[in-house]
Formats: C-alpha cells, structure tokens, sequence
C-alpha cells in the first residue's frame, strides 16, 4: 500500500471534496467530514515523509502496470503522467495538509454564521488538492493543470463573502492574476513541449539546451511563478486577497503561494539546473527580488490601519526572506566550495523560513479572525483593551508577533539567522537589508498589540467574550508548534528542512527518476 | 425573449443537440471529442431548452434535477473508476479492458471501423466526465438565466 501514496494523497482529499456537496443544508456534519478528511490527509503525509526521507525520491507513474515503470519496455523516453516525489515535494506537502487541517478547525466556528457552507468546504479541499498536486508531481503540463485548480478555488473563497464588495473584488482580482500567471506558465511549457516533445520535468531539465527560445521560457515560468507567489513589484493581489479571505482559508490560502514559491524552486533548479553559465545570475536576480520583497513589503505594512491588511503586507515581505536565503543558494550552486560553506545552510533558511512563515502567518491571520469574530470590525483605531476579554488570543498574538519579529526563542529566529548569517558572505548589504526589515516588522506589531489587546477596556465591547474552542484549539496549535520549532529548531531541520535541501541540490537524482533510469 | 421562430427551432434542433451530445460521450474512445465536448454539446441543448421556456416552467422542472448530485456523481465516478486500478497496479491503470465486462472487449487489430463495446476504463471515465460536465454547465446557464432574465417579456 506504501507504493500508491502520492495518488491517495491526491485521490483523498478529492473525495472529500466532491462528496461535500452531497450534504446540502448540513452544514456541522459537512465541517466535520472536512476536519476528518483533512486529518487523513496530515496522517498520509506524515507516512509519505518517512517513505521519502528515508528510501529516497519516490516515482509513481500514473496508469502503468507497476508504480515504479517510468520508461516501458522499447521507450527510451516517458510516456506516462508521473508524480515524482523528493523530500522538498515532502517538505511543502506537509505544510499544506497541516495548514488545511488547521483551517478546516477554525472554519468549524469561524464561519458558522454563514451560509453556502458545503461550497465552502469543497472548495477548501479543491484548494488543498490544488496545491498538494503542485507540489508532488514531475510533470509540466501536470503543474499547469493543478495550478489552475488551486487558482480557480482560491479565488472562489476569496470572494466566499460576496455580500461585501471588497470580497468580490479581491476575488476577480485574484482569478485574474492566477488566470494571467497560469497562461504565461501554459505557453512557457508550450514552447518547452515543441522542442523537446516531452512533458516530463525530468526528462526536459535532462535535454534543456538553453537556447534563445528557453531562456524566454524561463523567463516567462520565472515572472509567473514570482507573480503567484506575491513577489514585489506583482504583489498587489496580496493585500486584497488575504485581508477579505476568511480567516479559516488563510492557512491554505498562504500555503498555496508558497507552493508557486516551490514552483519556481523546481523550475530554476531543477528544470534549468544543467545551464551552469547563467544560474548566478538568476539566482542574484531571486536574491535582489527578495530583498526589494521585503523591504517594500515592511514599509507598507507600516501604515496600514486594517489589521489583516497589515499582515498581508507582512507576508509579502517575509516572502523576500525565502527568495534572499534559496536566492543566495541557487547563485553559487555551480561552485561546491562556496555551497558548502554557506550555500547550503542559506537555502536551508529560505526552505525552512517557508514552514515557519506559514506557522506564524497563518496564527497570526487567524488571530485577526478571531478580532474580527468578536468585535465585527478590522480597523485598529475601533479596538482596544482586548487582553482582559481574550487572553488567549492576546497570549497566541504575541507568540506569533514575536515569532515573525525573529525574538529568539520562536521559530523565525531560528531560520532568520541562517538566512543572515549565509547571506553575509555573498554580499553584507544584503544583510543590512534584511535585519533593518526584522526591525520595522517588530515596530509595527507592537503598534497593533497596543492598540487592539493593550489599553483601558472600551464600553462597546463590555459583554466580548473569547472566541469558540475550535477557533482556540487552532491557534494554540499554532502557537505551540512556534515555539517548538524555535526551541528545537535542529529536530526540524535534520528531518525535513536540510534533506529538502539536498533534493535541491542534488538534481542529477532527481534527474533520473530517483535512479530508475 | 421566447418567439414563435425559437419555439419552433428548438421543437426541431434540442432532440438532434442531445442525442448527438451523447454520442460523442459514447464514442469519446473512438472519434474526436470524448467526455468534456460531448457533456459540452448537451450542456448546449439544455441551454437551447431552458431559453426557449418561460421562467416558470424552467423553474418547476430544474427544481426536480439534482444537478449538483449529478456533478459530484461524475466526479466520484472518475475517482472510483481511478481507484479500481489499486488493485494489483497503478491508479488509472486500464483494469477493465479485455475483460469482457461491459466495454471490455478485445479490440481487433488492423484497420477497422472501431468498435463501441472497446476501451475499458476510457469509456467509464469519458461517461463521467460527460455527466460532471453537463451538470455543471448547465447549473451555470441555469443560474445566469434564473438571475438575469427580465420578469416579463418585453418583445
């Protein structure tokens, strides 16, 4: 049963998803599948992670007689639909069945007051299945297909509350920007599959030639990517989207950007991994991005007065912190003194940066949730004196406020100094850059922890009381897994984060199917 | 906006629409098209239907259908039919061709003018698709004609 686990982990939460519909007006039961079908999908990952980590890349070829046989008898090159799964596949599919798993907990409470709920929760495991299909499979066009999936579910619950015009707008704002990117990403694959006449990831990275024809593929995969993942200066749907999202689809939500991040991972090392002249370049054109990223990110988050615009702003400029630490890696990937000396240990603190930011993010945007749920309204000038009516979640703001300044001992401390420390040997502006930022992100949450938790408590909201248990159980998880990943940020990162990172590096393996041809 | 010319059109054209539309469902494993053209062309016929109809009427027969049943019956269908290939191979393995089940038959080798009862698990999964698709496109005319149609008709 082992062997079928990349198509259960696609296969499950698609039923999930299309069986939620069934239960119409249910709208308690449908919640509970959801959380249930989302607890599978952790558990099959979890089991998937071991497989990989320890047995190494795992091929699953759609349709053939055995999992394993990528080229049949005769063929010299693949035929068949292929999930190919390495320990970064791992590394991101994890985050997404936790981050669902968590949102489908907080949706529990979160939007019981709405209707249309089956819709809602078929989309979120659309949404999941969306991004688990990116983040697994070794096909091009099969990319193609599953970022449309979770682009078309992502704007669908953007818009989830249409009754608000911000909604809708952030919505269409949404499908245009994911419709646009995926397009550029179907032609980019286009004029890959008119050279080489192959979709398989592998096969192509294998035969790419880096003529003038590719590196325009390149480019256009390497803008898209950067647009989806809310790079500046694409970062404009990122506000919109996340501040009107429910505060439940934030967790998947967050990670379904990471998952184009993934993507343009794949394809800058894995796909164009053998053109060994210009991958300094693009890698000093990531680490530049990521550093614009940031910075811009902080300084207009600075002056947002909307809470969960504030930290929208803030996951814009966390996104740099990745695209610094794998920039910095991929611009001396070809130059094996210099990854080893720090290339590698700056991409394991992009990579882990990525399931720290999501952790925090999402507990963060969740706790804005949970403002929002009691007292109706985002504006920060509106609230304050919230810490005697809600200590848990003031306790849960300042865990993730102080993970996403980088205070030691929370998890963004731990992947903020690898990403200083490796960043500082390429180039010490960079740096400069990046801790100037950590200093402005402080600032500006200790701004919204005194206006909405700090202060006299205010008449409006004398009978608040704190937010549901389910909302509570989400966030506590969330918080407990900040300061765990902070105390013991080595149990993280020798099981996942440096074993994804070598699936990075080592893209000959990934190249031959894991050493099947 | 229903007139004598759209009433008469559709008697006429709405039965030859679905009819053909299930025939490029049946014979997606043989010919051009396949599940989503041909769930596409019924979806059409539907659309021809409800438009030539007054509001009411439209109103009173799709109460009845349970379209979104039949989308999720589709996808669940195609997930099932994946599923069977768990057994022993691969998912999506073609487990039911040459089986002599329904669309199981071997299919002759050389040239031939192709016969339906082939394909195995392609037949299945282009029946599938049909079904999702044309549940799904016509809810969507279904509700753009139900929210924006004019209360009277105006011509």
């Amino acid at each position: 049963m082992m062997e079928h686990l990349p198509a259960l982990m696609i296969a499950v939460p698609l039923f999930g998803a299309f069986t939620a519909p069934l239960f119409k007006k249910h709208y308690r039961e449908v919640s509970i599948w959801t959380i249930i079908i989302t607890g599978i999908t952790v558990v099959l990952s979890l089991l998937l992670a071991k497989e990989v980590v320890t047995g190494g890349i795992m091929v699953y070829v759609f349709g053939a007689d055995k999992p394993t046989l990528v080229l049949p008898s005769g063929y010299s090159v693949p035929i068949r639909i292929m999930f190919e799964v390495d320990a970064m596949s791992v590394f991101m599919a994890i985050s997404a069945t936790l981050m669902s798993f968590i949102g489908a907990l907080y949706s529990y409470s979160h939007v019981e007051r709405e209707t249309g709920l089956e819709k809602y929760y078929a989309l979120l495991m659309l949404l999941e299945v969306g991004i688990l299909g990116m983040v697994l499979t070794g096909d091009l066009f099969n990319l193609f297909v599953f970022l449309e999936i979770a682009g078309i579910a992502g704007s669908a619950l953007v818009g989830f509350r249409n009754y608000r015009g911000e909604a809708s707008e952030a919505g269409i704002k949404y499908l245009m920007v994911s419709s646009v990117a995926s397009l550029m990403v179907l032609f980019a694959v286009g004029i890959l599959y008119g050279q080489y006449g192959n979709l398989n990831l592998a096969y192509i990275a294998k035969n790419v030639s880096f003529n003038m024809v590719d590196m325009i593929a390149l480019g256009l995969l390497f803008t898209s990517f950067a647009m989806k993942c809310g790079a500046v200066p694409m970062h404009y749907w990122v506000p919109d989207a996340y501040t009107e999202v429910p505060a439940g689809i934030n967790p998947p939500l967050l990670v379904a950007t990471y998952a184009s991040l993934y993507a343009l991972f794949r394809v800058s090392f894995t796909l164009f991994a053998n053109v060994v002249i210009d991958l300094a370049r693009v890698g000093w054109i990531m680490s530049i991005l990521g550093v614009l990223t940031m910075f811009i990110g902080v300084t207009m988050a600075l002056v947002q007065k909307d809470v969960k615009r504030l930290m929208s702003y803030h996951a814009i400029s966390q996104t740099g912190y990745m695209l610094l630490g794998v920039g910095v890696g991929l611009t001396v990937l070809h130059d094996p003194s210099k990854l080893a000396e720090f290339g590698r240990d700056a991409m394991a603190g992009g990579v882990f940066h990525i399931i720290n930011h999501i952790i925090y993010k999402s507990l963060l945007l969740m706790t804005a949730g949970a403002l929002f749920y009691v007292t109706g309204t985002r504006n920060l000038n509106e609230m304050g004196g919230l810490a005697r009516k809600m200590p848990i979640t003031a306790i849960s703001f300042m865990v993730g406020a102080a993970a996403i300044s980088g205070l030691p001992p929370f998890n963004g401390f731990a992947s903020k100094l690898l990403i200083y420390e490796t960043s500082y040997r390429l180039n010490p502006l960079l740096t400069v850059f990046a801790m100037v930022t950590s200093v402005l992100t402080l600032a500006s949450f200790v701004k919204v922890f005194a206006s909405a938790f700090l202060g006299p408590p205010l008449e409006k909201f004398e009978n608040t009381r704190e937010v549901p248990k389910p909302m509570i159980i989400a966030m506590v998880i969330l918080a407990a897994l900040c300061i765990l990943f902070g105390l013991f940020p080595n149990l993280v990162l020798d099981k996942l984060v440096y074993p994804a990172v070598d699936a990075l590096i080592n893209f000959a393996q990934y190249h031959s199917w894991g050493g099947l041809a | 906006m229903t007139t004598t010319i759209i009433r008469t059109t559709t008697k006429i054209l709405a039965p030859l629409i679905l009819v053909f539309g299930s025939y490029i469902i049946l014979h997606g494993h043989l010919t051009p098209g396949g599940g989503f053209q041909g769930g596409a062309v019924f979806a059409s016929g539907l659309a021809l239907l409800i438009v030539a109809n007054n509001k009411e009427k439209v109103k009173e027969l799709f109460d009845k259908v349970p379209l979104s049943q039949l989308e999720s019956l589709g996808a669940l269908g195609f997930l099932g039919i994946g599923a069977l290939g768990l057994m022993g191979y691969t998912f999506l393995k073609n487990v039911i061709a040459n089986s002599d089940f329904l669309f199981g038959a071997p299919t002759p080798k050389g040239i031939n003018p192709g016969y339906l009862n082939t394909g195995g698990t392609l037949s299945y999964l282009n029946i599938f698709v049909g079904t999702k698709v044309l549940a799904g496109l016509t809810s969507i005319v279904l509700i753009f004609f139900l929210i924006l149609r004019r209360e009277r008709d105006e011509w």
